[in-house]
C-alpha cells in the first residue's frame, strides 16, 4: 500500500523519471559491453587520434594509445558502477553501524563515536583517499573500499538524528516493555523507520563515490589495469591542445552517470519524503 | 563581545579532542604501511645486515614499543616538527609553509565566488520560483553539479586558453615577467580565474539550492507578511528581513562544505599546475613521501577547523539567539 504510492509518486517526478531513464542507458551500455565490444578495451583498435566519425569501424575514434573509446567508454560504465555500488554500500553500511549505535544508546558513546565521526569529516576525504592508496596500494578492490571508508560520516549523521527521534516514541517503548534484546529493538524497530532518507542519500554517495574514483584514475593513482573514465581523461591531457575530444568524450559519460544518480536521488526524495523540499 | 569570546574558547576546546583522534588515527595507519624508514633508508643504501638496520632502528626509535613510539610521535607534532621531506630534503613544515599560501589564496577565490555567485542565483530562482528563471537554474545548478571538476577545468583550459588565447593555462603567475604591485596582482588573478570556476562549480549548485530553499521557507514567515503589510518596498523586504535570516544555513553549509573543497583542490590544482598544497599532496603519493604526505593531513585538518571557527563566530554574530549553552 504505502509502497505502491511511493512508486506512484516516484513515476509522477520528472526529475526522478530522466534521472531513471539515464541510469537505465549507463546499466545498458554496462551490460552490452562484452557482447558489443568483446576485445579488451585496453588493446590497440587502431591507428592512435582518429577523430570521431573518421573510421566507420570506430565511431567515437581512439585515444592517443590507440584504444577504441567506444569500447573504452561501454566496459567504463562497468567499472564506474561496480565501484559506485560497493563502495557506497561500504559507506552506507559503516554510517549505519555506527550511527544506530550513537543515537540509539546516546550518553557518553554518542560523545565518542560523534569525535571520530568528527576526525573523519575535518580531514578532507580526498586528501584521506590519497593517504589510504599510498599506504594500501591501488588495486581495484583496495580502491573500492578506500571510497567507502571515506565517505561514511554523512550516512552515519543522519541515521544517528533518526535514531535519537525515534528512539523514545511509544512504539520503541512498547516493544523495549515486551523484553526485546537492544539488538531486536535497533534491526527490527529503529532501523526500518529510520532508513527511507539513508535510502535517498545512497544516490548522492554513489555519485560522489563515480566522481571520486574518476578523479583517481584521472590523476593516475587508480588501478591501470581497469578500463576507467578518468583514466582515459588522464591519458588525453597530452595530447589536449589538438585532439580535446579525447578527454572530452569520457567525461560526457560521467556527467551522464553522476546526472543520472542525482535525479534518482531527488526522485526517491519526492516519493519518500513527501514533507521535505528537495535541497 | 564576551558572548561570543566564551563561544570561541568552547569551540577551541571542542576540537582537542577531534584532533588527539586525527593524529592517533594516522599513527596508526602509519604502522600498517608495509616498511618502515629504516626498510627505505636501507633500500637507498643498497641494502645492509640486519645488525646495521638493528642500529639504525635503535638510533631512530623504532626499536621502543608502540605506546612508546605513539607517545615520542604526539610530541613531535606538538611542537610543530613534521619530520623531513624525503623528495625535497627539507623539513616538511617548511615544505608546506611555502606552499599554504596559495592555496589560502584559491580556496578563498573558490570559495568566494561559489558563495556570491550562489547566493545571487539562489534569490533570482526563489523571487520568481517555478517560472522560467528558476527552471533555468534549478536546471543549471543540477547540471553543474554533476560535472567533475578536473575534466571541467580541462574543457576551460581547450576554449579560453589553446581556442580564445584569454586566459593563461596554468601555473600561479608568469615566472620571469618581474611584475610588481599592481601588475603582479592582475598577473595572479588571471592565472586563477580558470581555476576558481573550476573547483567552486560543484559549490555554486549547492549553494544556490539551499540559497533558493531557504529564501522559499523565510518567505512564507510571519514577520515578512508584517513587512510587505506596513508597505515597505518588495527590495527593501527582501534585503533588510529575508536575506538576512535565509543567509544562516548558507553559512553554515560553507564551514561544512569547506573539508570537501580542500580535498578538491588536490585534482585542480594538479590540473593547472598552482604550486599549492593539493599539488604537494598528489606529489608526496606519487614519490611515497609518507612524512609530507602526513603533514599535509595535520595542516589540512588544522585549517578545516580554523575556518570552521571562523564560521560558527560570524553564525553567532548573525544570529544573536545563539549562545553558550547552545551547542
Amino acid at each position: 500500500m504505502i509502497r505502491s504510492r511511493a512508486l506512484r509518486a516516484y513515476l509522477r517526478s520528472p526529475a526522478g523519471m530522466i534521472g531513471l531513464l539515464l541510469l537505465l542507458l549507463v546499466v545498458a551500455a554496462a551490460l552490452s559491453a562484452d557482447w558489443l565490444f568483446p576485445r579488451d578495451p585496453l588493446s590497440l583498435a587502431g591507428r592512435p587520434l582518429q577523430w570521431p566519425g573518421q573510421n566507420p569501424r570506430l565511431p567515437l575514434g581512439t585515444d592517443n594509445l590507440g584504444r577504441d573509446i567506444a569500447a573504452f567508454l561501454f566496459h567504463g560504465a562497468q567499472v564506474s558502477l561496480l565501484i559506485g555500488v560497493v563502495a557506497s554500500a561500504v559507506a552506507v553500511g559503516i554510517g549505519v553501524m555506527i550511527g544506530a549505535i550513537a543515537g540509539f544508546y546516546g550518553g557518553w558513546v554518542d560523545d565518542l563515536l560523534m569525535r571520530v565521526t568528527e576526525a573523519f569529516q575535518t580531514v578532507p576525504n580526498f586528501i584521506l583517499l590519497l593517504v589510504l592508496v599510498a599506504v594500501f596500494g591501488s588495486e581495484l578492490p583496495v580502491i573500492t573500499v578506500a571510497i567507502g571508508l571515506v565517505g561514511w560520516t554523512a550516512p552515519c549523521r543522519l541515521v544517528r538524528a533518526e535514531f535519537l527521534s525515534l528512539r523514545n516514541r511509544e512504539f520503541v517503548l512498547a516493544a523495549r516493555g515486551l523484553g526485546m534484546r537492544d539488538a531486536r529493538l535497533i534491526l527490527g524497530e529503529v532501523l526500518p523507520n529510520a532508513l527511507p532518507p539513508v535510502i535517498v542519500y545512497a544516490s548522492v554517495v554513489m555519485a560522489v563515490a563515480i566522481l571520486m574514483e574518476s578523479a583517481l584514475a584521472f590523476l593516475g593513482l587508480s588501478d591501470p589495469n581497469i578500463a576507467s573514465w578518468g583514466n582515459m581523461i588522464g591519458a588525453g591531457r597530452s595530447v589536449l591542445r589538438t585532439e580535446w575530444y579525447v578527454s572530452a568524450i569520457p567525461g560526457l559519460a560521467i556527467l551522464v552517470t553522476v546526472l543520472a544518480f542525482s535525479l534518482v536521488g531527488q526522485g526517491l526524495n519526492d516519493a519518500l519524503n513527501p514533507r521535505m523540499q528537495a535541497v | 563581545m564576551r558572548r561570543l569570546g566564551l563561544l570561541a574558547l568552547r569551540r577551541l576546546l571542542q576540537s582537542l579532542p577531534v584532533l588527539a583522534i586525527i593524529l592517533v588515527g594516522l599513527f596508526l595507519l602509519l604502522q600498517l604501511a608495509p616498511g618502515d624508514t629504516v626498510d627505505a633508508l636501507m633500500a637507498q643504501m643498497g641494502g645492509g645486515s640486519a645488525e646495521d638496520a638493528a642500529r639504525l632502528r635503535q638510533a631512530y626509535g623504532l626499536d621502543a614499543g608502540v605506546a612508546v613510539q605513539l607517545g615520542r610521535y604526539l610530541l613531535r607534532l606538538v611542537t610543530f616538527d613534521l619530520g623531513q621531506s624525503a623528495i625535497y630534503g627539507k623539513p616538511v613544515a617548511q615544505v608546506i609553509g611555502e606552499r599554504l599560501v596559495v592555496t589560502a589564496l584559491f580556496m578563498s577565490c573558490a570559495l568566494a565566488f561559489a558563495f556570491s555567485a550562489g547566493l545571487v542565483l539562489g534569490v533570482l530562482a526563489a523571487r520568481r520560483v517555478n517560472g522560467w528563471p528558476d527552471t533555468i537554474i534549478s536546471t543549471l545548478g543540477l547540471i553543474f553539479y554533476a560535472i567533475p571538476s578536473f575534466w571541467l577545468g580541462l574543457m576551460l583550459i581547450v576554449l579560453f586558453s589553446v581556442k580564445l588565447a584569454w586566459l593563461p593555462p596554468g601555473g600561479f603567475e608568469s615566472i620571469g615577467a618581474g611584475y610588481h604591485g599592481l601588475a603582479r596582482v592582475l598577473d595572479i588573478a588571471t592565472h586563477l580565474v580558470l581555476p576558481t570556476v573550476a573547483l567552486a562549480l560543484i559549490y555554486l549548485a549547492i549553494y544556490l539550492r539551499l540559497m533558493r530553499a531557504s529564501m522559499l521557507e523565510v518567505l512564507n514567515l510571519d514577520f515578512v507578511r508584517t513587512a510587505r503589510a506596513k508597505g515597505l518596498p518588495e527590495g527593501k523586504v527582501l534585503w533588510r528581513h529575508v536575506l538576512r535570516n535565509a543567509l544562516l544555513p548558507m553559512v553554515t553549509f560553507v564551514g561544512l562544505q569547506f573539508s570537501t573543497m580542500l580535498g578538491g583542490s588536490v585534482v585542480i590544482e594538479s590540473v593547472f599546475s598552482l604550486p599549492g598544497l593539493g599539488r604537494l599532496a598528489y606529489e608526496s603519493v606519487v614519490q611515497r613521501d609518507l612524512n609530507t604526505l602526513l603533514g599535509i593531513v595535520l595542516v589540512s585538518a588544522l585549517l578545516v577547523i580554523l575556518v570552521n571557527f571562523v564560521v560558527d563566530l560570524l553564525y553567532a554574530k548573525l544570529d544573536p539567539r545563539i549562545g553558550v549553552g547552545q551547542s
